[in-house]
């Protein structure tokens, strides 16, 4: 599975708040979520994003809530994969449940600028960017995880284990 | 190699002997919580792997966050809720009337014990550690598989080790002291970690001071933070629940990533300013700054709405006029403590001071209701996060505090020091 678009960067530490604001909470409709996706750091990120494009972020990507609302919104707008030094643990869970690969690599993070054109191989966990024509090794998920990714998601895991 | 407490309620409840940091593992639960924003969320997910939940005396629903409904959207949330938990047949379920903020209502309940393994759809379900329990959040998917299955997954977490010695001064309390500590590590400084608070300055904090520390826990990105069960624990324990506890010590060779030694007694009234928690400022430095004027003051929450945060900050309200430009909201955080403010004669202090007194909820902590700012709006606030729009406008502002500082600045019309605020 590869993913390759143009990536919007952020900084350490963006929250749950700021990537699905509370107010919009009263649905967990994932288009309406979608709607709203960044908007209390960046407005225009809904109107700018395309199907495939990455989010790059710095440390302790997701912190805060437990909102699955947070990589939901973010899977609906069309991100295909977010790089980050380091995620929030609640988040870095919800994105496996809900399906949106995310992906840990520090020197990624840091080598990687707003608008840039980057390629990403989940299976090799090869970072490409391809704007800079550097490649990056990110790290590969526990094989546990990979089962529950490889199934789509923990509820179908669940099921098929139960069974 | 010797475990940590933490690690040791976890191997328990994966039926293995040893566990270490790393180990992926399936782990019973004890309780599985949801609430008003994450539970309707989670039923069309559990759905579809059951029928019926694992257990109905396991599996807890609070409608806090947007109730008494905000909205219309927010009341069909509440509405689906309301008629999974009857459907169910579901033991906890609170209604607005008898309901409470999740974080406080279930161990006041007696839900949640020592010894246990909790997972909630709300990232402040650290906050049971006070009572020397495992408990986590986790999102919605975790939560329904939770509530289907009773078991979840845990990568088991190292720890750090917080070794608190010494006696916090008359206006120090637990918010001052995690926000401390949180500014000294940083809001990533325990991430993926147990934050295990050990040494004998424990025994002088109360359960509310325990229970406010545990809660922000996640705001320094850990797992979890626990303290352990002495005899001040174990009596809140019985007092509020019949349910059986099991009490865990971390082994002598436990292994601990990190020690961070915390002397109490020097630690100052703190205040975390925006838009991080761990932004702290002493209020020393503070009042060397120009007076930082303020708009609102917020005295509630998960964090410190129970009632020794009440009677902290109506001991300094009582007889004191609210600033004229300040609005406050006092939120007591569940139905008892409520009802005792009344009987104390709190309720009395906070209206003739000029605040206004709230039903139970999670409110304007989350930007829901009941104290939203607007652009350019300073509020003083005893909740647990200040990130940028939390509350409301983008552009508003959060300054963290305990509830004797936020009660302070509510008369000063600026952040003030307790401290100066002078007790009738």
């Amino acid at each position: 599975m590869k993913a390759e678009g143009r990536v919007f960067k952020y900084g350490d530490n963006v929250d749950t708040d700021v990537i699905i604001p509370a107010r919009y909470l009263n649905s967990f409709d994932p288009q309406e979520l979608a709607s709203h996706a960044m908007a209390d750091i960046d407005p225009e990120f809904v109107n700018k994003v395309q199907p495939g494009d990455l989010i790059v972020a710095n440390k302790n990507f997701g912190c805060g809530s437990s909102r699955e609302h947070a990589p939901l919104c973010l899977k609906t707008a069309g991100v295909s994969c977010v790089i980050a030094e380091t995620f929030a643990r609640i988040f870095y869970r919800n994105a496996i449940n809900i399906g949106l690969p995310i992906i840990e690599c520090p020197e990624a993070a840091r080598n990687i600028e707003d608008g840039d054109q980057v390629e990403v191989d989940f299976d090799s966990g090869m970072i490409y960017n391809r704007t800079k024509g550097i490649q990056f090794q990110g790290q590969p998920f526990p094989e546990f995880m990979q089962k529950i990714i490889a199934a789509g998601g923990l509820v179908n895991y669940t099921n098929q284990n139960r069974k | 190699m010797g475990m940590t407490m933490t690690q040791k309620i976890l191997a328990a409840h994966a039926g293995l002997d040893h566990v270490e940091a790393g180990q992926l593992i399936m782990a019973d639960l004890d309780v599985v919580m949801a609430n008003d924003i994450t539970g309707p969320m989670a039923i069309p997910v559990f759905r579809q792997m059951a029928d019926k939940v694992y257990d109905k005396e396991k599996v807890v629903l609070v409608p806090d966050h947007f109730t008494p409904n905000k909205d219309i959207k927010s009341a069909e949330n509440a509405k689906a809720l309301r008629e999974f938990a009857k459907e169910q047949e579901l033991t906890h379920y609170y209604e607005v009337g008898q309901m409470g903020i999740e974080h406080a209502i279930l161990p006041e309940k007696g839900i949640v014990v020592a010894g246990e393994c909790i997972i909630g759809a709300d990232s402040h379900t650290c906050t049971y550690g006070a009572l020397g329990a495992f408990s986590t959040g986790m999102g919605t998917t975790d939560v329904a598989t939770g509530m289907a299955t009773g078991q979840i997954w845990f990568k088991v977490p190292g720890a750090i080790k917080f070794v608190l010695t010494g006696k916090p001064s008359r206006y120090v309390s637990g918010k001052d002291i995690i926000i401390h500590i949180i500014g000294k590590i940083g809001v990533d400084g325990a991430l993926y970690k147990s934050m295990e608070f050990t040494g004998d300055g424990i025994a002088n904090l109360s359960m509310d001071d325990r229970f406010t520390m545990a809660n922000m826990a996640i705001e320094a990105g850990a797992k979890n933070g626990i303290f352990p069960v002495d005899a001040l624990a174990e009596g809140y324990i019985r007092e509020h629940s019949d349910k059986e506890y099991k009490i865990y010590e971390a082994d002598e060779d436990a292994v601990y990533e990190d020690v961070v030694e915390i002397d109490l007694s020097e630690v100052r009234p703190t205040v975390a300013f925006p838009h991080l928690p761990g932004n702290a400022k002493t209020i020393d430095e503070i009042e060397a700054m120009e007076p930082i004027k303020i708009d609102q003051v917020v005295i509630g929450s998960c964090t410190n709405g129970r009632m020794e945060d009440m009677r902290r900050a109506a001991a300094i309200l009582k007889g004191h006029k609210v600033h004229p430009d300040v609005r406050v909201m006092v939120i007591p955080a569940t139905q008892k403590i409520y009802k005792q403010c009344i009987k104390e004669g709190l309720v009395d202090i906070f209206i003739d001071a000029g605040c206004s007194f709230n039903t139970p909820s999670c409110g304007p902590c989350m930007g829901g209701h009941m104290g939203v700012l607007a652009a350019g709006e300073k509020c003083v606030s005893t909740t647990n996060r200040n990130f940028v729009g939390r509350m409301g406008h983008v552009d508003s502002l959060i300054y963290l505090a305990s509830p004797e500082t936020a009660a302070a600045s509510a008369i000063a019309g600026y952040i003030a020091n307790p401290e100066k605020a002078g007790e009738n």
